[in-house]
């Protein structure tokens, strides 16, 4: 069932790359996913059923927007940082606790606050996000958990676990 | 519009001199990885532009190879700086 | 009309990549030059393909410049966090305004 999965998501990956509906193309394609599918499929997500339950987009397009909109207020936020003449940067290396349980979900984690404002992760090991902070706004870990992780974990839950 | 969209790839080749700048005098070796990670994502954009210019789709799939090609270099530097081989 | 969206998403992109080079010459060290570059110069070329984008409209090209979004979003994110790993790993000390460092138990 996974390797018909991974087979079905590389061939429309395909046709919407090259974008000709003809037969020699389908075939092609075909070839390539059925290689890619063979090789591919140890990495992809163990319980393919999870792709069917349509809750999991609803919440996944609103983590969209709000990952859009945190973006942009990171960049506005290293903007500030980068022309003000004084530079207020404090930078930091914090460690941060999370709740997620797979690994896909810690990786979504951890580029969600790479782009988050003043966030980069540095390593994940066991339960633990080691976190670079360019102002370091508090030294207390259960304040600066919440600063840090607070706005992507609920989605995340929802999305993946 | 034409001359405006000159003028803005003049500028995006002008940025990713700006990188170059980086990559020759950065003090530690890390200083210069960054450099060329930096310069590797700026030439996706010029790729961008060009398309456009050009009114030409292949372009746009060299800058997904690239793309590809600079996470994959990056990635193998960045094992060089921990210290690692490469089949680790 | 879709040449002047996509020239005004262009344009907010090359703004970001200018304001990305600065923080690459200005900041100083590694890791706060990491962290500037790769979040300004990521938004803004996904917005130069954004651009391309509402050029092209939906079309071959179009849906190309579609797709490269979340590659680059997803390669570069990796790409800076495997970086900034190496850096700690090859020696490069925090700069010397840093307050904190919870990372130096943890590696040895």
């Amino acid at each position: 069932m996974r390797y018909i999965t991974v087979f079905i998501l590389s061939l429309i990956f395909w046709l919407l790359l090259t974008f000709k509906l003809t037969v020699p193309n389908i075939i092609v394609g075909a070839v390539a996913s059925l290689i890619c599918s063979l090789i591919f499929t140890r990495f992809f997500i163990s319980n393919v059923y999870k792709l069917l339950q349509p809750h999991r987009y609803f919440w996944f397009i609103i983590y969209l927007v709000v990952f859009i909109w945190e973006c942009i207020k990171a960049n506005l936020d290293v903007a500030y940082r980068v022309l003000h003449p004084a530079m207020p940067i404090r930078p930091g290396i914090v460690k941060v606790k999370t709740t997620l349980k797979s690994d896909l979900a810690k990786t979504l984690l951890a580029n969600s606050i790479t782009m988050t404002p003043g966030t980069i992760t540095v390593d994940i090991i066991d339960d633990y996000l080691y976190i670079h902070w360019i102002y370091v706004r508090s030294e207390d870990p259960e304040v600066y958990t919440g600063l840090i992780t607070g706005a992507f974990e609920k989605y995340i839950k929802r999305i993946i676990e | 519009m034409t001359d405006f969209l000159n003028i803005l790839l003049y500028i995006q080749i002008a940025l990713s001199g700006i990188c170059l700048y980086r990559i020759i005098r950065g003090p530690s070796i890390p200083d210069r990885m960054v450099g060329v990670d930096i310069f590797g994502i700026l030439v996706v954009g010029i790729c961008a532009i060009i398309s456009i210019q050009t009114e030409k789709s292949f372009i746009l799939d060299i800058g997904i190879a690239w793309i590809i090609l600079s996470f994959i270099g990056t990635l193998t530097l960045a094992k060089y700086l921990t210290g690692k081989k490469l089949n680790e | 009309m879709n040449n002047m969206i996509s020239l005004i998403f262009i344009t907010i992109g090359i703004l970001f990549n200018l304001l990305g080079c600065i923080g690459i010459i200005r900041l100083p060290d590694t890791y706060n030059r990491l962290q500037a570059a790769t979040k300004c110069v990521t938004l803004g070329c996904c917005s130069i393909l954004f651009g391309v984008f509402f050029h092209f409209g939906i079309s071959n090209a179009g849906i190309k410049a579609l797709i490269a979004i979340p590659i680059l979003f997803l390669g570069s994110t990796v790409a800076a966090h495997a970086l900034i790993r190496g850096t700690y790993h090859f020696g490069i000390k925090l700069g010397e305004k840093s307050v904190k460092d919870d990372y130096k138990d943890a590696v040895q």
